[in-house]
């Protein structure tokens, strides 16, 4: 196991291995291993990102509160600093040194620090003793324990020079806001301690849940892999993703048995259906060769067996047709087309056999049909239709063969008096190979209407068969794809 | 006429040569699309007969690419087992004249074969065809037999244009569905035979002679004599 989960970056995968040995001091890929897993991966994406919000909260509130009372305390010595400079200014040394006295002796939180000193470090004024040690720099901020009344404290200062040598320290005693800001912090290091504690937690959770749904999708597909189609993964009833990614596999899985099932049904059929005169021609071919008495009888047995045979063929001709208009190759050769001399054209074809039994075939279409799609398929489904029409209706009939514009589309309706087609066989009358009960006597290969099925499939469209009461409609109705360009189709 | 078999099925290839013998064709036979180049391009054929899976790298696309590259016009026929609508395209586009699919009766082989190598020769466009004692004008559309005026539907017309066409020639169900209807694929009804017979009342019923034959087992064929 030398590859990471990212294929797309070999040379990654080399280094990854051993950094992560280095990292974790052994030769191991478990950490890998544990990487490679989505249900972990996603755990962890939630821990760190609840860690990471968690941190910045506690960064915005420590800032927020305790950074505010620092502000607070610098702002105040500045203004502080401000206001005791104007007085040197005004006054002198006497001025600042009885405004210094003025302010301790109001000072009511008695938080205030000053201390005036001379050149030499001598105290002038000011609430403390000694200039504390290491206050050099001017301009800079300095938090350092001082000696108040007997009483240690902490304070924050900042060291103004005057002229004349004389060196000012203002600050204020920020024992309790040290003490309150401690507190906070103790409080936001601890929050973080939980926060990172729950994200784990929770990151388990999150495991726990991920693996659990896909745990219903994975046992489902393994069952299928193993044979068992019938499986459906199991929908929570929320409504959400998952429920929508279940819904799909199981649409899947449902258009997949649905193929199965036809394909089933379709080797079934070849199986019986091609066994009949597979059995009827090999029987003649045989009965001929041990029984027959002349070289006539002879040949005539081996033509008719010949005829069986171009049966068989046929029939396996019209399967393979239907199997590659179904597969959609042939969209290609979709082009705009007129129907109406189409629709003349078989009508004409038929009309005369048709005539020879006494049916009448009329057709009506608009003098101009404009259509897309597969113009020698939609021939041939016409003629199949017709063919239909004009196999199954009585002496005397009339077969009626109309064309017209719909909604965008065309409508072809072929209509015969016949003695239709009962209810109950009506949705299955276009399956492959299927004869209705009362058709059994009739020659044709069940593949006729199948076939039609498959253009009706190719072109978007449906085929419908109606009860016309007496007889049956077959209603192929083409939705136009692609509105008439006359410099041709773009696909 | 000469005819080339270029067919690598021994069995196929044999039934095809004797039958084309038997129908009086002087026969060559190749069973590779590379010996089958050779003599195709080498010698002069009226037809070639060419399986489209060949064996010796060159199957028989490639085969007619190469010929018709050469501007050899020999009328090639494919034989092929290769049945989709989209392989006839390919297989006429690449040059072919005409696309038979396996399997296959002889007789329609025989009748195409024979179409194919006559067309090649006298290309000259004719408004007149007759044949005996019928006539047919192409220009006016009329059609007359001793003399005597015959009325026709214009599919009718084309029917008969078609067997005069190929007088003295048999004509297959499929070559009258494909040539005058221009469908490609076969009705399950014998729609044909009953238009034949139709366009028989017309031309023959009235007429001591009929021209109009059945072939059997095959088709028609429109000729003068009584054979």
């Amino acid at each position: 196991m030398t590859g990471p989960g990212v294929k797309a970056a070999p040379e990654m995968g080399r280094q990854r291995p051993t950094l992560w040995r280095r990292l974790t001091g052994r030769g191991s890929d478990r950490p890998l291993r544990l990487l490679r897993s989505a249900s972990i991966r996603f755990a962890a994406v939630y821990a760190v990102l609840l860690a990471l919000s968690g941190f910045a909260l506690a960064l915005f509130l420590w800032y927020e509160t305790a950074g505010l009372l620092d502000r607070q305390t610098e702002a105040a010595i500045r203004a502080d600093a401000q206001g005791l400079s104007e007085r040197w200014e005004e006054g002198g040394l006497p001025a600042l040194v009885m405004t210094i006295d003025d302010r301790l002796a109001q000072n009511v939180d008695d938080d205030a620090i000053y201390l005036l000193v001379d050149s030499q470090l001598r105290r002038i004024a000011g609430n403390l003793q000694r200039w504390p040690q290491g206050v050099t720099a001017t301009n800079a901020w300095y938090e350092l324990p001082v000696q108040r009344a007997g009483i240690r404290s902490l304070a924050r200062v900042q060291r103004f020079d005057l002229l004349g040598g004389f060196h000012l320290l203002v600050g204020r005693d920020v024992r309790v806001r040290a003490q309150l800001r401690n507190l906070l912090t103790d409080a936001m290091l601890w929050a973080l301690v939980i926060v990172v504690a729950m994200a784990s937690g929770g990151a388990l959770v999150v495991r726990g849940l991920f693996r659990r749904t896909l745990a219903n999708i994975s046992h489902t597909s393994a069952a299928i892999a193993a044979g068992d189609l019938g499986q459906r993964v199991k929908l929570s009833g929320r409504g959400d993703e998952f429920d929508q990614l279940a819904e799909t596999i199981n649409d899947m899985l449902e258009r997949i048995g649905r193929l199965m099932d036809g394909v089933r049904q379709v080797s079934n059929a070849i199986a019986h259906d091609l066994r009949t005169p597979i059995t009827r021609a090999r029987t003649r071919l045989e009965d001929a060769a041990l029984h027959a008495g002349s070289e006539a009888e002879l040949r005539a047995a081996i033509e008719r067996a010949i005829a069986d045979l171009d049966g068989i063929v046929a029939v396996f001709q019209a399967l393979l047709r239907i199997t590659e208009i179904e597969a959609g190759s042939r969209r290609s050769a979709f082009t705009a087309f007129d129907l109406a001399p189409v629709l003349a054209d078989v009508g004409e074809l038929y009309a005369a056999v048709a005539e020879e039994r006494g049916i009448q075939v009329a057709v009506e279409s608009p003098p101009q049909l404009p259509a897309y799609g597969d113009r020698e398929l939609i021939q041939q489904a016409i003629a199949n239709l017709l063919d239909n029409a004009v196999k199954f209706s009585p002496r005397g009939g009339r077969v009626t063969v109309s064309g017209a514009a719909s909604g965008g589309g065309v409508i072809i309706r072929v209509r015969d008096q016949g003695p239709g087609i009962p209810p109950d066989e009506l949705s299955r009358a276009g399956e492959r190979f299927f004869r209705g009960e009362d058709a059994r006597s009739t020659p044709g290969s069940g593949l006729g209407l199948a076939l039609v099925q498959a253009v009706a499939h190719l072109h978007g469209g449906t085929l419908r068969l109606d009860d016309a009461a007496p007889g049956l409609a077959a209603v192929l109705l083409l939705p136009m794809a692609q509105p008439l360009d006359p410099a041709g189709p773009g696909t | 006429m000469r005819i080339l078999v270029v067919e690598d099925d021994k069995d196929v290839a044999g039934f095809v040569v004797r039958g084309l013998k038997e129908a009086g064709h002087l026969v060559e036979h190749a069973d590779n699309g590379r010996d089958g180049l050779f003599m195709a391009a080498s010698e002069n054929f009226d037809a070639v007969i060419l399986d489209r899976m060949l064996p010796g790298g060159i199957d028989g696309l490639r085969l007619l690419e190469t010929l018709r590259g050469q501007k050899n016009t020999v009328p090639v026929l494919f034989l092929s087992a290769l049945a989709e609508v989209d392989d006839r395209v390919r297989g006429l586009k690449a040059g072919g004249d005409d696309y038979l699919t396996k399997p296959f009766a002889f007789a329609e082989l025989l009748a195409r074969v024979e179409a194919l190598a006559r067309r090649g020769k006298g290309d000259a466009p004719v408004t007149r065809l007759l044949v005996a004692d019928l006539e047919l004008d192409l220009l006016s559309r009329q059609v007359r037999r001793a003399g005597q005026k015959i009325d026709l539907q214009p599919r009718e017309f084309r029917l008969l244009e078609y067997l005069m066409r190929h007088a003295g020639q048999v004509v297959t169900r499929t070559m009258l569905l494909e040539g005058v209807w221009d469908y490609h694929f076969d009705p399950q009804t014998n729609v044909i035979d009953v238009h034949v017979s139709r366009l028989r009342q017309k031309v023959d019923k009235p007429f001591p002679s009929p021209l109009i034959h059945t072939i059997r087992n095959a088709g028609y064929m429109l000729r003068a004599d009584p054979a």
